[in-house]
């Protein structure tokens, strides 16, 4: 069941969202989010063991295309979009942390 | 300026018979624009150059005797969350900073292909997460009909932009009701069609399992025509129907002889206001002195529509919006990590509720939390679809309101985030059932602002739909002319 | 068919004990692989960008491939085929499946989520059997989208000290099937015979070039140890940055020691990712993360179910080739030798040619000795399996000898001409016993003191004398003596005269 959401569960999906929060922010997102959660507490609370979920409302399966190689897109059209390119290639800063 | 014809469905006639240029038609729309423009700020970028292009274009092909297409000559604003080659997209947010797409979204080409003209890419909630376009990086949009007053949202933009005149079509998208609600507030038609019917390709995702692309307008054909122009299998869409489009504008006559429609009871009593209510009556009278039967229909799943909504959405929205992070195009803000890179620019680039919406998602998706939220909410769903499903073995058509209220003030819900999104209740349901729903004007509130009556059907019946809607237009009171 | 053995009970095979010098424990080394295979298609997973390796940076992207906003995936057709091919082949059962999303941020993944199967993978519960009889039981095998490439730039070039990065997106979207293998694997050849069987399976049918050289395989280890006898799993560790199936290898061993080592001395195993150093000849643990990952999976929005039906199925299962194991056990019955001598001529696509050459009266085991020593060579393939076994005839005739035999046997697949044809312009032949007698004679004569040592020395001194006396006739007989022939005529000789 769900319990009221702390500031530290907020802290968290921040941090896992790639959202940096000042502590003012923290507390108000914290209560907001808080209320929005409660009054979301009348679906969590539902008894719902034998309902299947619903993923999508359109009853569609086994959309394929052929293995045809199609156009692609120009290089210098989106390297000329990129924020930092070198060597025809996108430019990050250090990549510490692996691969997940 | 007077030759030039108010609706879409004329314009195109009247170009194609060549009684009228495409130019002329693109000029005295500009012209409005340039009255109202600073007043009422519906676009991010008008594209009045690229639109003149386009209009000689138009203008040539009837010049030797080629037929441009349906939408011949008809100036069309766009979304701008609507991919369009080479001119920014924004999604009015600071963290597309700009950024210019190397391709047009499916619905883009068709206009195109149709002979419509491009000429405005027009102003929303960032990333479409809003029911008053107060949440844009770009400053709101004003309702053309009370400038103090919103337009609604999130296509709050494309909606002040029929109703100012500024072009007789637009283009919305519609994930909780941002079609339909602004359409409502604006006094103007929208319509979110069957989930599928219109392809997504090249919408910005907000919700993926909910977004849908549909059109405004100032009559029920004018949409029609849009909608057929725009509508049909896409092969680059994944989730897009494989039926082809049924006819729309040639059935639109029709009526509603006995037609069978339902007034959801759960959406006609408490949290509606009294003006709205009415007006919803009025419509179902006139419904029924065009020969359909009206009746009650319980659907209770919609009482949990809204809690679900607000689970599913901000959760697929969590995922969809992770790829702005700096690396590929937009916004960056530097940093001496990769990570520490993605967080400055997600920070500074997204603003509030964009926020709040994400964290939320991510929370609802989060380990431990899953199966209590996110879970729970597409268990709902399923709920939702069958309490449809045993309206629609009684009734053919469902009525309800569109939005509780008439346009609110600025700041009127801002201090609330909850208190904005309890404007979705009526609307939310047809998103996650993935059923087709429109909003038709019918007359003034009791404070002079346009009222929206909402008409629900089951998924691929728009032309039922648009036949009840016809009927509902024409018998709807005018508003007064001179907005305030 | 019966049931796999899904626990994690020892398989009967091989087990490599590390037996510990300090307390005399015997541990043993539980393995389960997890392989990534590019399936061999046109185009990648959801667009229709070239999936090829090697072109220049960027330039096989699109905006569904780079992730920009608005764009939409497709499923290919040819990667369910393939990937069906690929399961039914690991004997998998194929299942509706979804599609999934993996959420976490990395500059390599476009949508900063992966598209891949969780809870409803397209193949489940397989096996697949090793040359040495083991069967290790495939769990699942589910379809994946890859990830770009970074180079890191700046700083010692690895990643740790690199200034920054450079991302190329050809490779982000090429279809992957991931291959989740069960723990039953106990020696690190036990592991390197999975992946090279993997690789034949996926070779016979066209779904990979499987290059672990190119990175269309790629192989990581989970490995953990417990004492023999013990029946629960120990912590395990995840092994990466595996490029041969050498660094498989000597990974696994040297993993296994590790944790041996940790364990004895009273510490626990950490669970973690570990990087195997190829230079070094050791794993380093990973970065470590503030936090576990946590994916938040759920079902991709974009995408539809995928239920393959019951024709496509079987269209699959008719079109199967004969798999290596089936092709073992076919040769091994027709030579009369077990499935594991049987594996070489079939790793070498020689099974046909062995099997046609036994049948037309050569020699089983004289035709896979030279498959497994002299074949190994661009054309083996063509050689007339007639000529095979009418070569295979000369040797045992005694009319050529094994020296002779491979060189004739060399000409044969360059020319494709007859052995005797070829013996004959190359004059070979061997020498027959009588004229050999005569040369020994000979030397024995001009050798007393040799042939004496030869008769009543030790071990030791008879096996260099030995050495010394065939040398002697080789030199006589220009080479033309049968070195095994000439050692017989020396040791009835010795015989007779004692």
């Amino acid at each position: 069941m769900s319990e009221r959401l702390t500031r530290d569960g907020v802290a968290h999906v921040a941090r896992l969202a790639r959202l940096s929060l000042t502590e003012a922010e923290l507390d108000t997102y914290t209560e907001q989010l808080g209320a929005v959660l409660d009054f979301a507490a009348d679906v969590a609370a539902l008894d719902l063991a034998d309902v299947a979920p619903t993923s999508h409302p359109i009853e569609l399966a086994n959309v394929l295309r052929p293995d045809v190689v199609g156009p692609c897109l120009d290089r210098a059209e989106v390297l000329a979009e990129a924020p930092s390119v070198e060597d025809d290639r996108f430019r990050v800063p250090a990549i510490l942390g692996e691969e997940p | 300026m007077t030759s030039v014809p108010a609706t879409a469905v004329a314009i195109a006639a009247a170009v194609r018979a060549g009684e009228v240029s495409a130019r002329e038609v693109l000029d005295a729309h500009l012209a409005v624009i340039d009255e109202r423009e600073t007043d009422v700020h519906a676009f991010n970028l008008v594209l009045a150059d690229e639109a003149r292009v386009a209009a000689t274009e138009v203008d040539r092909r009837v010049s030797v005797g080629e037929d441009p297409g349906p939408l011949a000559g008809v100036p069309v604003a766009l979304k701008d969350n609507l991919c369009t080659r080479g001119i920014p997209t924004t999604c009015s947010s600071r963290i597309l900073d700009g950024w210019r797409p190397p391709y047009d979204a499916t619905v883009v080409s068709r206009v195109v292909a149709a002979g419509g003209i491009v000429m405005g890419k027009t102003n929303l909630d960032e990333f479409a997460m809003g029911s008053s376009t107060e949440n844009s990086a770009f400053g709101p949009t004003r309702n053309p009909r009370d400038l103090d007053r919103v337009p609604g949202g999130s296509s709050g933009g494309s909606a002040a932009a029929v109703a100012a005149g500024f072009a007789p079509l637009s283009l919305g998208s519609d994930t909780g009701g941002s079609i339909r609600q602004p359409a409502a507030l604006c006094g103007v038609v929208g319509v979110k069609p069957t989930y599928g019917l219109v392809s997504r390709y090249g919408l910005m995702a907000f919700a993926s399992s909910l977004d849908q692309i549909g059109p405004f307008s100032t009559t029920v054909a004018d949409s029609a025509l849009l909608l057929e122009a725009i509508g049909g299998h896409d092969p680059r869409d994944s989730t897009s129907i494989a039926e082809p489009l049924a006819a729309l504008t040639s059935v639109l006559d029709r009526g509603v002889a006995g037609l069978r429609v339902g007034l959801v009871s759960e959406l006609m009593g408490e949290g509606i206001a009294p003006d709205v209510l009415a007006r919803v009556h009025e419509a179902a009278a006139a419904l029924v002195a065009a020969g359909a039967e009206i009746g009650e229909v319980s659907v209770p799943a919609t009482s949990y529509g809204l809690s679900a909504y607000y689970l599913i959405a901000p959760a697929e929205a969590s995922s969809n919006l992770a790829r702005y992070d700096g690396v590929r195009f937009g916004l960056r803000v530097d940093a001496a990590t990769t990570a520490e890179m993605n967080e400055a620019t997600r920070t500074a680039g997204f603003g509030d509720e964009v926020k709040r919406r994400i964290m939320l998602g991510t929370y609802a998706l989060s380990a431990g939390y899953y199966d209590a939220y996110y879970g729970q909410a597409l268990k709902v769903r399923t709920l939702i679809v069958r309490d449809f499903a045993a309206a629609y073995e009684r009734f053919d058509l469902l009525l309800a309101p569109t939005s509780p209220t008439t346009a609110f003030r600025f700041g009127a819900k801002t201090a609330d985030p909850l208190s904005m999104y309890l404007n979705d209740v009526c609307t939310i349901p047809s998103n996650l059932a993935g059923h087709p729903a429109m909003s038709v004007p019918f007359g003034p509130g009791a404070d002079g602002l346009p009222v929206g009556v909402q008409l629900l059907a089951p998924a691929l019946g728009e032309a039922t739909m648009f036949r009840a809607a016809a009927v509902v237009e024409a018998a709807a009171p005018a508003l007064t002319e001179v907005a305030r | 068919m019966t049931a796999v053995n899904l626990t994690h009970e020892p398989i009967e095979g091989e087990h490599f004990h590390v037996t510990s010098a300090t307390t005399g424990d015997v541990w043993e080394i539980v393995v389960g692989l997890e392989v990534h295979c590019e399936l061999a298609t046109a185009t990648k997973l959801f667009c229709s960008c070239p999936n090829h390796f090697g072109s220049e940076p960027n330039t096989n992207v699109c905006p569904v491939c780079l992730g920009l906003p608005g764009s939409l995936p497709v499923l290919n057709h040819q990667v369910v085929e393939l990937a069906m091919r690929l399961g039914r082949a690991l004997r998998c059962s194929v299942e509706p499946s979804v599609f999934a999303r993996k959420n976490y941020f990395y500059p390599d993944m476009p949508k900063d989520y992966q598209v891949s199967q969780f809870d409803r993978p397209i193949n489940v519960d397989g096996w697949l059997d090793l040359p040495d009889g083991t069967r290790v039981g495939v769990e699942r095998a589910h379809i994946e989208e890859d990830t770009g490439k970074n180079t890191h730039a700046g700083g010692s070039g690895r990643i740790h000290g690199a200034d920054y990065s450079l991302v190329d997106y050809n490779r982000a979207g090429v279809p992957l099937v991931e291959i989740v293998g069960r723990p039953h694997i106990r020696h690190p050849d036990q592991a390197k015979a999975y992946v090279d069987e993997l690789r034949a399976i996926l070779l016979a049918t066209g779904a990979s070039d499987a290059k672990m050289e190119e990175g269309s395989l790629r192989v990581d280890a989970n490995v953990s140890v417990r004492r023999v006898g013990d029946t629960a799993l120990g912590t395990r560790c995840e092994v990466k940055n595996l490029n041969s199936l050498r660094s498989l290898g000597r990974a696994i061993e040297y993993e296994a020691r590790r944790q041996v080592d940790l364990l004895e001395t009273g510490e626990r195993v950490k669970q973690e990712t570990r990087h195997w150093d190829e230079g070094a000849g050791r794993t380093r643990p990973g970065r470590s993360k503030e936090e576990a990952e946590d994916y938040r999976y759920f079902q991709e929005p974009d995408l539809v179910p995928l239920v393959p039906g019951p024709e496509w199925i079987a269209a699959v299962d008719a079109a199967m080739p004969e798999l290596p194991a089936a092709r073992r056990a076919r040769l091994a019955e027709t030579a009369g030798v077990t499935p594991a001598e049987a594996a070489i001529a079939v790793s070498r696509d020689l099974d046909g040619l062995a099997a046609a050459a036994i049948g037309a009266g050569g020699d089983p085991g004289r035709i896979l000795t030279h498959v497994e020593h002299n074949l190994a060579v661009d054309g083996a393939g063509n050689l007339d399996p007639i000529h095979l076994a009418a070569l295979v005839g000369l040797e045992l005739d005694g009319k050529l000898t094994a020296t002779q035999a491979k060189s004739v046997l060399a000409e044969m697949v360059a020319t494709g001409e007859h052995p005797e044809a070829i013996a004959e312009a190359m004059g070979f032949e061997a020498m027959d016993t009588s004229a050999l007698e005569g040369v020994l004679d000979g030397i024995v004569a001009g050798c007393p003191d040799e042939w004496v040592g030869y008769c009543e020395g030790d071990d030791k001194r008879r096996a260099k004398l030995q050495g010394f006396f065939v040398g002697k006739v080789m030199k006589a007989t220009k080479g033309q003596a049968d070195g095994k022939v000439v050692t017989a005529l020396l040791e009835q000789r010795r015989v007779g005269a004692i």
